[in-house]
């Protein structure tokens, strides 16, 4: 963790920024994009998340291992993620009776 | 790592175990990570709930996501993406050491924090006028997929509000500390280690906000 302070600018850039996706997200929502509506949706969250875990939360100033234990606790969501679904949309396959 | 003075007297914050005021900082963040990621995974867990009925009743979703008000879903957003602008500047004015700039920020975070629970109990509001809550009186012809998503929707929403109230609790003692001037340059932990956790509630609504409330919008 550095001792130099972020400037306000840096602050009000990155809030700007939120705010520019947020209406995007919002934009984004109301056209038809069929199947990739979901993943755009998705894709502007985790911009946005990063923003605010990297700027305002200050994770790019942090030392190596905090920022090992914040990666990592993403990464087991994306296993959860991964291997829950691996699960459920491979059960209809085999046409086992009761699913 | 910074270098402390040897032989100077150490400061009054530094407890005994930590060899500098940056170690017991950079320790205290680390912790706050590690709680953090259990809460990923908490609110990872409804999430996953979310994904698997998703996927089962693709239409109802769609369906039920009409009955939100994405307006007002977007205002709450802006509000919180404002409150965790306010937070990051009262962090960045106990770092100088200026009380009054981090008392103002603190007191404008736990304000946009209350305006967001007063949107969010309007729009509980119009739901149980709707008997879309899960309860006595839930819509009984609403169709399964339906009621799935109203019972995600309230677990989902309901526990990212409770964890807002928590943390303006916890603002308030925040900001009841710098007013007493407990905080300065060189001891500003609690101040950061708060500021973590109301960021991360920002982003657990930056993901229920599309989730939840856009996600049939262009088909409406």
């Amino acid at each position: 963790m550095s001792h130099q302070v972020p400037s306000i600018r840096m602050y009000v850039g990155v809030f700007a920024a939120l705010l520019i996706f947020t209406a995007t997200t919002v934009w984004v929502a109301g056209l038809d994009l069929g199947r990739l509506n979901t993943p755009v949706a998705l894709g502007i969250a985790i911009t946005k998340g990063s923003l605010v875990i990297l700027f305002f939360m200050g994770v790019r100033n942090n030392t190596p291992l905090t920022k090992t234990v914040a990666i990592s606790g993403f990464l087991w969501l994306l296993i959860l993620f991964s291997l829950g679904m691996n699960d459920y949309l491979t059960r209809g396959w085999l046409g086992v009776t009761g699913r | 790592m910074s270098n402390p003075v040897s032989g100077a007297k150490p400061h009054p914050k530094l407890q005994a175990h930590f060899h500098s005021m940056e170690q017991q900082l950079e320790a205290s963040t680390l912790g706050m990570w590690v709680f953090l990621v259990t809460e990923v995974m908490f609110f990872g867990g409804m999430f996953m709930a979310y994904l698997v009925y998703r996927n089962m009743y693709p239409h109802a979703w769609v369906e039920a996501s009409h009955e939100l008000n994405w307006q007002l879903g977007g205002l709450n957003t802006m509000v919180l993406i404002m409150s965790s602008l306010t937070m990051a500047l009262a962090v960045r004015a106990a770092m100088l050491g200026q009380k009054r700039y981090q008392i103002i920020n603190l007191t404008l975070t736990i304000l946009l924090g209350c305006v967001f629970l007063v949107v969010k109990f309007f729009e509980y509001k119009a739901k149980f006028e709707h008997h879309l809550v899960p309860g006595p009186n839930f819509d009984p012809t609403l169709e399964q997929g339906m009621q799935i998503f109203f019972s995600l929707y309230f677990m989902l929403t309901g526990v990212h509000a409770a964890h807002m109230i928590i943390g303006i609790v916890m603002m308030t003692v925040i900001l009841t500390m710098a007013a007493r001037d407990s905080f300065n340059a060189e001891y500003y932990t609690p101040v950061e280690v708060a500021g973590l956790y109301w960021h991360f509630v920002d982003i657990v609504w930056i993901f229920l906000f599309p989730l939840l409330y856009l996600l049939g919008r262009h088909g409406a």
